[in-house]
């Protein structure tokens, strides 16, 4: 089945922090907004595969982020969980322009 | 050339790993079909009394995830339970009407809980101990009931009751001998077995024997053959367990007490196998996890075509799993006329060891207290050693090297999850793995109890020879390979100023770190230049970065802070106020004195902060937590110092401070000691004219009772000593460790001896005043609240209205 996506403006890229996440309340989904240090933007479904922990709260490093309730390494680029453990988080493409940061989520 | 089909019936631990050794060595040769009667897969059945123990959780104890079955494509049939085999046509038949031709079949059915026939038993709440289900049902009852009966005093059942006590309920264990555990211990360990769990609480009606079950629908009581009765809310029925062997024999598949298999683990039905709990081999039943794997293994050697000796049989050895118990015993376990024994009897440590010799050979041992010697003696009696061989080795960690040399690598070094030796020197050969770390992360070896993390030390340090570095077993993680030491050295000689810095010019394996190693030198880089680093927020755990502690729901705690567990009216209102304000959903009174308001929303964080107007309580740092002081001196009738007054004179001082873990402090009057320094970081204990310094105190993870530093005559002199062992464990102890860890690596002669020394105590207080001076310069929550930046990057929460695009 195909999905209808739409798109949303999420924030400016400049009041990002670097290196760190940010909720994001959205068409009823809850996703987690990175800024990576090479200035990429990725967004992922918010909680952990595991017990829920708020992924936008989890230390970044490269191109992964550490859930803040057990350190579980998740790829903020595919979602996937990296092993020891097993699991993968939605992810959602992002779209800059002009310093605007748009998602695009479900209809 | 078409895949043969192999049908599995029975889910668990010993079929799925037999499973695991056919997929190694004949990956593409099946197809494969998996018939469980339970709605999980495969699932650690071990690790349930830790599950109803409460040290882990169900969704923690699976061994194989469902993905597994997926990228193995084995077709799974949970939940679906295997109803008759034909032998003839070479089918099985479920309850579900499906029928599955196969080539080969393995039965591994697994044991059913032995249920007394009493009258009552079928009641609510009677139930065995064998499943997830089980451990729902008593979970569950321990929430609206309180009284517990376990009937049966072996393993499971000791199991069982340790975790109904976790669980809040008072538990009797009804035991028909005379002493517990009485098939692998002796009386004398049984006895002592009996001593250590009554003080952790546990009742023991022995001697017993239950007739009756009493009650309406559900159980009220139980009745013994002499009159005497017991209440009971619950019945926990853990006498034992029989093979399952219904399925095979009313398919024509011999049976004893369980199927009846030969070396090969075949049955006497061309095609169809047995494995695990519900086969007998050489008329032995086995049902515990070793052998079940070692029996795997060579029926996977059968079944893929490759010649194999066989199936040898296994001596049995046996570990209780309750905590702050240890016992172990291995093959024979009492002595008759002929057996000679040598034996250690240690009433007053609680020590007891005997090891069982015919012949000249060890046939057995039962431990208790310290087990260290189990697996060694487990080895020992396989190979059939004398007993000079136990004797003569000196106790030394060579010995330990010589142990693990001489086992063969089909051994199993890690009981929980089945890992060989054989499997580790592989992984350390074709991976080059040097840490014990590194083993765990590749092949599960010490990643469950733990308890064999010695061997597989051992183990590398034989298999890597002269490579094995003993002091570089720790690298601060895995994006480089030098250790804390040396980190912290180079960052001092190369003058490093920042997390990047340090990465790079220390060719860090990781672009970015990980984190582990971003936290630590964190710490680090500002534990040595402290007025020039700046403290990067981002390299913080979200409670550090946020100054709040985040909830399992994603809110957040608010822990202001009150100087010595002193508060006022004022303040107090205050806190009233905002917790109506913000519905807080909980305030709770914490083990450091103080107010806890639980269930922030992240959002409303600074205004609490704000409204509050008080100093933040560091209940998410690592550094100062809180100073628990007794009444003291102005109150209390046995208080011979001020302890209230030097404990806030302790908070003020050393508040805001970053160390390597958290620090809890506390000051008492006099030696009764009410503010509990034995358990601190730092207790301090007033006496009449002088006050005693402990230091290195834990009451949590891992209990340590603190030892006496030093003993000092002023405040001042309580102050400075405190501040001088502080900053020497700031400067020496690895991130995260405790100063209980610390002190016991290091030694309390060691630090003793450093802060002796006149020019070095000084100096380390100086060193101290000025890391003080800066976290002190403001107050976190202050900064955050007067902070644009902080405010916006940290504490908010983007919301896209809907519609919006």
């Amino acid at each position: 089945m195909e999905q209808v996506l739409k798109r949303v403006f999420a924030a400016k890229l400049s009041d990002l922090p670097e290196k760190l996440g940010r909720t994001v309340e959205a068409g009823g989904l809850e996703l987690a907004i990175f800024k990576l240090a090479d200035d990429n933007i990725r967004v992922i479904e918010n909680r952990c595969p595991h017990k829920g922990g708020v992924l936008a709260e989890g230390m970044v490093s490269g191109e992964h982020v550490f859930c803040p309730m057990h350190d579980w390494k998740i790829s903020v680029v595919d979602g996937k969980v990296q092993d020891p453990d097993t699991g993968c988080v939605q992810t959602y493409d992002v779209e800059v322009q002009n310093g605007d940061v748009y998602i695009y989520i479900p209809e | 050339m078409e895949k043969q089909k192999l049908v599995l019936i029975g889910n668990g631990m010993a079929g799925v790993r037999a499973v695991e050794e056919i997929l190694k060595l004949s990956p593409d040769q099946f197809d494969i079909t998996v018939f469980g009667s339970e709605p999980y897969p495969n699932y650690d059945r071990i690790q349930l009394s830790k599950v109803l123990q409460g040290d882990t959780e169900i969704s923690d104890i699976t061994l194989n995830s469902w993905e597994w079955y997926e990228e193995n494509n084995i077709l799974l049939y949970p939940g679906e339970t295997v109803t008759a085999v034909d032998t003839e046509k070479q089918t099985v038949t479920t309850d579900k009407d499906r029928q599955v031709p196969y080539d080969k079949l393995i039965m591994a059915t697994g044991s059913v809980p032995f249920m007394l026939p009493l009258p009552g038993a079928d009641k609510e709440g009677v139930t065995a101990f064998r499943d997830i289900k089980d451990c729902e049902q008593m979970i569950e009852s321990a929430e609206q009931y309180k009284k517990a009966v376990v009937i049966g005093g072996g393993l499971l059942g000791l199991e069982a009751a340790r975790g109904l006590l976790n669980l809040g309920m008072e538990v009797d264990v009804v035991h028909i001998a005379d002493f517990l555990m009485e098939r692998q211990l002796d009386r004398t360990a049984g006895k002592m077995l009996q001593k250590e769990l009554e003080k952790q609480g546990m009742n023991f009606l022995l001697e017993k024997q239950s007739q009756e079950i009493i009650g309406e629908d559900r159980v009220e009581g139980l009745r013994f053959k002499d009159g005497e009765e017991v209440e009971a809310d619950l019945v926990v029925m853990a006498v034992g367990i029989r093979p399952n062997a219904a399925l095979a024999s009313q398919s024509g598949i011999p049976v004893n007490r369980g199927i009846i298999v030969n070396d090969h683990l075949e049955t006497e039905i061309l095609n169809v196998y047995a494995v695990g709990e519900c086969a007998e081999h050489r008329e032995m039943v086995y049902g515990l996890v070793a052998p079940l794997y070692q029996q795997g293994q060579e029926m996977a050697k059968k079944i893929c075509g490759i010649e194999s000796e066989g199936y040898q049989g296994s001596v049995l050895s046996t570990q209780l799993k309750v905590s702050g118990v240890d016992v172990f015993s291995t093959g024979k376990i009492n002595e008759d006329e002929d057996t000679k024994t040598v034996k250690v009897f240690d009433d007053w440590r609680g020590i007891y060891q005997k090891v069982l010799v015919d012949e000249g050979k060890i046939t057995g041992a039962v431990l208790f207290g310290d087990t260290k010697e189990g697996n060694q003696l487990l080895s020992l009696i396989n190979k059939g050693a004398a007993i000079e061989e136990y004797l003569d080795q000196d106790k030394s960690d060579a010995a330990g090297i010589d142990f693990i040399a001489s086992m063969g690598s089909e051994e199993i070094v890690c009981g929980c999850n089945g890992v060989t030796k054989g499997t580790i020197v592989n992984a350390i050969g074709e991976q080059g793995l040097t840490t014990v770390d590194q083993v765990k992360g590749c092949t599960s070896a010490s990643r469950s109890c733990g308890g064999c993390k010695p061997l597989v030390a051992d183990l590398l340090e034989h298999t890597l020879g002269d490579e094995y570095d003993h002091n570089q077993k720790e690298s601060i993680c895995a994006c480089t390979s030098l250790s804390r030491d040396e980190v912290v050295e180079e960052i001092k000689s190369k003058g490093l100023t920042h997390i990047r810095e340090v990465m790079n010019v220390l060719e860090w394996k990781t672009e970015e770190g990980c984190s582990k190693c971003k936290p630590a030198l964190n710490y680090y880089l500002g534990m040595i230049n402290p007025s020039e680093y700046k403290d990067e927020k981002e390299s913080r755990f979200v409670n550090e970065r946020l100054h709040a502690n985040i909830q399992n729901d994603g809110t957040y705690s608010v822990v202001p802070r009150m100087y010595g567990g002193v508060t006022n009216s004022e303040d107090l209102r205050k806190i009233a106020d905002v917790a109506d304000k913000y519905e807080v959903k909980m305030i709770k009174v914490t083990g450091g004195q103080r107010l806890d308001l639980l269930g922030v929303q992240k959002e409303d964080l600074p205004r609490i902060w704000s409204e509050l107007d008080m100093p933040s309580g560091s209940a998410y740092a690592k550094g100062l937590r809180t100073v628990k002081t007794c009444v003291g001196a102005d109150f209390c009738r046995f208080g011979t110092q001020d302890s209230i007054g030097l404990g806030v004179q302790m908070e003020k001082k050393f508040e805001g401070l970053n160390t390597p873990h958290k620090v809890k402090m506390s000051v008492s009057a006099c030696p009764r000691n009410c503010a509990e320094g034995s358990v601190k970081d730092v207790g301090v204990v007033g006496l009449d004219g002088e006050f005693e310094i402990y230091v290195g105190g834990n009451g949590g993870t891992h209990m340590r009772q603190a030892e006496l530093l030093s003993k000092v005559k002023t405040e001042e002199e309580v102050i400075d000593a405190t501040a001088a062992f502080l900053q020497y464990y700031r400067e020496d102890a690895n991130y995260l460790e405790r100063t209980s860890a610390w002190v016991e690596r290091v030694g309390l002669d060691h630090i003793q001896s450093v802060l002796s020394n006149k020019k070095t105590f000084i100096e380390l207080i100086q060193r101290m005043n000025e890391a003080l001076a800066v976290v002190q310069q403001q107050d976190p929550w202050k900064e955050a609240i007067e902070s644009e930046t902080l405010l916006r990057d940290l504490y908010k929460n983007v919301k896209v209205a809907a519609g919006s695009n």
